[in-house]
């Protein structure tokens, strides 16, 4: 027998999905994105969370979780509000941005919390 | 009417084309030359020479110059500079005023200034090292049809670079099969795939059949992760109809991005199809095959960072930039200067990077540069180290040969991309530590471990042949 792992994906199974950036890797600690935080506020850019229902996550908008965090440098700050809105939306996968006004782009953007259990998708 | 009566004969070139008090102006196209002369001939002479055949100039005098306006149009050789390293050659600094020049044309700038001269008697090498495009003429410029800020964007990827994959064997596949290929490295985490720059509409594989399947691969990749991608479908052809009926096809079928041999086809079909990729919203990937031709003797050709130039300015999204560390080659910091005329909006003179002018892009966007040929998963910290975010990264063999299929083998580059970008963030040093971050990333995917152990022994270190002169250290 040949020694592959298998490894298939669905189009309607949850962990066949993936979010970008990040999303390869295992679920971050909440160390893993303090220290994401901190990368995105030194380069001078302007956090923001936004959220989604997993059916939608293909759109290029989310929902907006209040309005981006401009001036925020600190960074338990931008957890609070990640955290809030998980608390608030826990069906919802929820995402970091790092937006870059100089180079008008997000310098990073990932998702922080998938909601714990996903819909299967058509 | 005109101060000087007619004179027949042969003139020294540099009594008309040598003037070292002139300064240059804003408007004018400047070029540094790198001039192996004759044995006997004076550097002013032979610098004014290439100066003369690449402008208004010709062997002997004629009549019909005094009808013209000489002093407006000529080009002025102003400065010749020793090339260290190198006492038989010289740098030759020559400016040509901006209206010898067809607005937005890098085809006329290439006739005009390669056109002539490379086979001059009096040279015995010359190579074109260096162009600065006053931000005038770059206006008249089409540009990158999307740009770095559009492409990410468009594809919904941030803060990190893209990765791609080769489809091989380059040549002998069947269009299903090929889709095969492309559906399985897509689906394990590649952003694109692509095709070799030699695949066109052969006997073995016909483009439509080619399109038809690997869009189909394409789709089904897309709806299974939710991630966005792409192939780069070659309309590279025999004539530019053909080329524009592919990439309208490519467009029918829903793809992303298209790819082109600039130099190959021609700056003229080329920059033909930027526009049409500008107007249609079309990615453009664009290979460099045949370059090295051109671009890799020390002592005649081109500077590939001319080509970048003139590439960026006719239009693409993606340029073909050299690894520094795979198979093909290519100098650390030279490369390190032709990626930021690829990216920058502007690009300060930098001479241990090669850069011989101020180059100015004005609000022209920026291009990925593309690293590929002969990297795979453990180049990944040092490639992310010198190329930067905004930058395409691509495996070939580094995919498709991975023991458990392409699949996997796009699994362990995207894990091990992801932990390098992780580990960067978070102030490791990426060169230093590079090992140390993918051993760790692969105690949670095993295709990442089988891929690290498949890879370990495999090196390219051979001398680079065309290096950067820069005087040697004290």
């Amino acid at each position: 027998m040949l020694d592959i792992q298998p490894h298939e994906l669905r189009v309607g199974d949850p962990g066949s999905r993936k979010y970008e950036t990040f999303s390869y890797l295992p679920p971050f600690t909440e160390e893993q994105i303090r220290d994401q935080i901190r990368y995105i506020i030194d380069r001078g850019w302007t956090c923001a969370v936004e959220y989604t229902e997993p059916e939608r996550a293909d759109s290029a908008y989310w929902h907006m979780w209040k309005l981006p965090l401009f001036g925020v440098t600190d960074v338990d700050e931008v957890l609070r509000e990640l955290k809030a809105c998980r608390e608030a939306h826990p069906d919802c996968l929820v995402r970091l941005m790092g937006y870059d006004n100089l180079r008008q782009t997000q310098g990073l953007t990932l998702v922080v919390y998938r909601p714990e259990t996903e819909p299967e998708q058509c | 009417m005109s101060a000087k009566g007619y004179e027949a004969g042969v003139k020294d070139y540099q009594l008309t084309y040598w003037d070292p008090d002139y300064t240059p102006k804003d408007t004018d196209i400047l070029a540094v030359f790198k001039v192996t002369p004759q044995p006997g001939v004076p550097r002013e002479e032979a610098a004014a020479a290439v100066c003369a055949e690449s402008s208004t100039g010709t062997w002997t005098t004629v009549w019909t110059d005094l009808l013209t306006d000489l002093e407006h149009y000529k080009g002025r050789a102003y400065r010749i500079e020793d090339v260290p390293g190198d006492p038989e050659a010289f740098y030759a600094y020559i400016a040509y005023p901006i209206d010898l020049f067809e607005e937005g044309s890098v085809v006329n700038v290439l006739t005009s200034l390669a056109g002539n001269v490379f086979g001059f008697k009096a040279v015995r090498g010359l190579r074109l090292e260096d162009i600065r495009f006053p931000l005038h003429y770059v206006m008249t410029c089409g540009g990158p049809p999307n740009g770095i800020r559009v492409e990410r964007d468009k594809l919904n990827k941030y803060g990190r670079p893209l990765l791609g994959c080769t489809i091989k064997p380059k040549l002998g596949l069947s269009a299903k099969n090929y889709g095969r290929a492309v559906y399985e490295a897509l689906r394990g985490g590649l952003d694109f795939t692509k095709d070799d720059e030699n695949v066109n509409s052969q006997p073995f594989m016909r483009w439509r059949d080619r399109f038809d399947f690997v869009m189909e691969a394409v789709h089904k990749a897309e709806a299974e992760t939710g991630e966005r991608k792409g192939h780069y479908l070659n309309v590279t052809a025999p004539t530019c109809e053909e080329m524009l009926e592919r990439a309208e096809y490519a467009k029918a079928l829903g793809s992303r991005i298209i790819m082109h041999d600039f130099l190959t086809a021609g700056f003229t079909a080329h920059t033909s199809l930027a526009n049409w990729c500008r107007r249609n919203g079309m990615l453009l990937h664009v290979h460099r095959a045949m370059h090295a031709v051109i671009d890799r003797n020390p002592k005649h050709g081109i500077h590939f960072r001319v080509l970048t130039k003139m590439l960026r300015l006719a239009g693409g999204d993606h340029l073909h930039s050299g690894t520094v560390v795979g198979k093909l080659e290519g100098d650390r910091a030279a490369t390190l200067g032709w990626i930021d005329l690829m990216r920058e909006k502007f690009v300060s003179e930098d001479r241990s990077r090669g850069i011989f002018f101020d180059q100015d892009f004005g609000t022209m966007p920026g291009m990925f540069p593309v690293a590929s040929g002969g990297i795979h998963v453990w180049h990944m910290p040092v490639l992310l180290a010198i190329f930067g975010d905004d930058a395409v990264l691509q495996f070939g063999g580094g995919t498709l040969g991975h023991p458990w299929g392409n699949a996997a083998g796009a699994t362990a580059n995207r894990v091990a991309l992801e932990a390098c970008v992780e580990a960067r963030n978070r102030g490791r040093d990426l060169e230093r530590e590079g090992g140390d971050i993918l051993r760790a990333a692969a105690q949670h995917s095993p295709e990442l471990r089988e891929a690290l152990e498949t890879w370990k022994e495999v090196k390219f270190e051979f001398e680079t042949v065309d290096r950067l002169e820069t005087a040697p250290a004290e």
